[in-house]
């Protein structure tokens, strides 16, 4: 059961997925540095340097902006011992992913954790499938799988502390921690 | 009357003698025997101090009712009159010498004042300052003349103490004294594990932001990486011969069991699949791992044999199923049960099958059994604080026991000393 939900939102994703491709942008600073070099004069040459290295700063800001703005929303949620991805994290899932595809050298690491209710062995199983069905998505989404790492806290780092269901839906959870560049 | 005087030397670490953990015992074995525990003779504080320790192991197991000497100071057989002790039915009574060097001899005998006759008789020497271990070891000749089980009372526990965002592994006497740290960590610990001599203790560390096996010398404090594969490694447990651990590896896409030798060679794949299996716990004969595994939907407990990879399950709880640990007289498990909400302390036969819930209902979890197979120790709550637990083996007598500081988690009762 908890496969088919998983192929089931898959599908879905993949159709979600196709006509949402991103484009390569990363190329486009190069290509201004390789036109200055044409101008020939040195002070052109500086210019155009310092320009560049100014654009280049400003693409990895964008990036890193990017990557913060992604960082804040980076967390889908899983119903009671459920590893599946849900289709309610579809678009944080796409986010990710699309921002992945477009930036190859960026890695994540994602974290599965669980809540109380079960050894903590087996929230560490538990959480570590979370991971791996999260890794799934963003594969399909468009993320290369060497970019992402799959870890586990299981039930040892819980956002929430009580015992009740408000608590629980919270530490039921996968993370997308982007790595440092 | 035959008198055997044995001595028995006890080389022993020093342990300071502070209670970490304070116990509160409810409950009451069927039959209590009564024993009257008489202050040695010697040194009349030293006397003090041993008999308080000797009492307080007995009366945790609810077997026996303290019954007080009432200022009669027999410290010999030859000195007790039976008649004058209507009301109890044994006696342990002795003295306590120094001899050269510091050493205690601590002499003492167990009289059966109903027949009139000495049950035992045995002299423990150790060091002064090994003083509770002395105590331990006549508590546990004690408890085994009576009982005919042996004591628990000189074995040790290990459990993780988190306290404000930091982890503890501990290792402690099993009446919460003599607390040694073995590692300190900003980062989880969980799932700590006895190997069979009791000198090491194999366990699950995230110190390195991620789930890795480790296994650690108790006195030497020595420690060496057991498993560090991708993913998670965790649920370490010896083999009975302690030649090999079963663990659990993330590492080929689900939670699957594998063996390892302890030197981390000769790595054994062992269950494959999309299901969880995790939790592996060998039998007492070391050819099958009992484990926690959802291959039939929700988690429950199987028995996988070593020998041809056949897998029985063993539970069939409408709720779920958790971490279990072989009776020492391997007929039978012990495990968590999770069931409407609560988590249970449950035990059942190999044979017969029938579960049998020891325990009132709470955060139950990890329970371990004592060597001697009379008691069980697991993790639970109180007042919102992680404590430890013990029940007897038939649901009778239960202890708890609350750290000083934080919470406790993780619990597992160790082997015999060696």
């Amino acid at each position: 059961m908890k496969k088919l939900i998983l192929a089931i939102f898959l599908v879905n994703f993949l159709v979600g997925c196709a006509s949402n491709k991103p484009k390569e942008e990363a190329a486009a600073p190069v290509s201004n540095a390789a036109a200055a070099v044409d101008t020939s004069a040195a002070d052109a040459q500086a210019a155009a340097d310092a320009q560049a290295a100014a654009e280049a700063q400003t693409a990895r800001q964008a990036v890193a902006d990017e990557m913060a703005a992604l960082q804040s929303k980076n967390s889908v949620y899983f119903p009671f011992d459920v590893d599946a991805v849900q289709a309610a994290d579809r678009d944080t899932i796409l986010l990710h992913a699309q921002f992945l595809a477009a930036h190859p050298s960026v890695t994540v690491r994602v974290a599965g954790n669980a809540d109380e209710r079960g050894s903590s062995e087996y929230n560490l199983a538990l959480g570590q499938r979370r991971a791996e069905n999260t890794k799934r998505a963003l594969v399909l989404g468009g993320a290369d799988a060497m970019q992402i790492e799959t870890i586990s806290f299981g039930e040892e780092k819980p956002r929430c502390n009580d015992h009740n269901e408000a608590c629980w839906s919270q530490n039921r959870r996968a993370d997308i921690n982007y790595n440092a560049q | 009357m035959i008198v055997r005087w044995i001595v028995l030397c006890l080389l022993l670490f020093a342990a300071p003698a502070r209670a970490e953990l304070n116990i509160e015992i409810t409950g009451a074995g069927e039959h209590q025997t009564p024993l009257s525990l008489v202050r040695f003779g010697g040194d009349p504080l030293i006397a003090q101090s041993l008999l308080e320790v000797v009492g307080s192991d007995l009366a945790r197991t609810g077997l026996f009712r303290l019954v007080d000497p009432a200022g009669r100071l027999p410290h010999s057989v030859s000195e007790v009159r039976p008649a004058e002790w209507a009301g109890t039915e044994t006696l342990l009574l002795g003295s306590i010498e120094e001899v050269d060097g510091g050493q205690l001899a601590v002499r003492f005998s167990l009289f059966d004042v109903v027949r009139n006759a000495e049950l035992m008789a045995q002299v423990v020497t150790a060091k002064r300052p090994h003083l509770r271990a002395i105590a331990h070891r006549i508590a546990d000749l004690v408890y085994e003349r009576l009982t005919g089980s042996p004591g628990v009372f000189s074995t040790r526990i290990v459990y993780v103490n988190r306290d404000q965002g930091s982890f503890r592994l501990v290792v402690a006497d099993s009446d919460g004294y003599g607390e040694q740290s073995l590692l300190t960590s900003k980062e989880p610990i969980i799932s700590p594990a006895w190997s069979p001599d009791g000198r090491q203790i194999a366990y699950v560390s995230f110190e390195r932001q991620r789930a890795m096996v480790y296994v650690q010398s108790i006195d030497s404090a020595q420690r060496r990486l057991l498993a560090e594969f991708p993913g998670s490694n965790s649920a370490p447990v010896w083999s009975p011969d302690g030649t090999r651990l079963a663990l659990v590896l993330t590492r080929d896409g689900s939670s699957n069991l594998y063996l390892v030798g302890r030197d981390g060679q000769g790595l054994r794949r062992i269950t494959r699949g999309y299901q969880i299996d995790t939790e592996p716990a060998f039998t007492a004969d070391g050819q099958n791992l009992l484990f926690t595994s959802d291959r039939g939907g929700s988690p429950q407990i199987y028995r996988l044999s070593l020998a041809d990879e056949t897998v029985t399950r063993l539970t069939f709880e409408s709720g779920s199923a958790f971490s279990p640990r072989v009776a020492p007289d391997g007929k039978g498990f012990v495990f968590s049960l999770f069931k409407e909400g609560v988590f249970y302390i449950a035990v059942q036969d190999f044979d017969g099958a029938q579960t049998q819930i020891l325990t009132g209902g709470g955060w139950e979890k990890k329970p371990s059994f004592a060597p001697n197979g009379k008691m069980i120790l697991f993790a639970t709550e109180m007042s919102g604080r992680g404590i430890l637990a013990t029940v007897s083996s038939d649901g009778r007598v239960k202890q708890k026991m609350v750290a000083q500081r934080g919470d406790i988690r993780e619990p597992m009762w160790g082997p015999f000393p060696k």
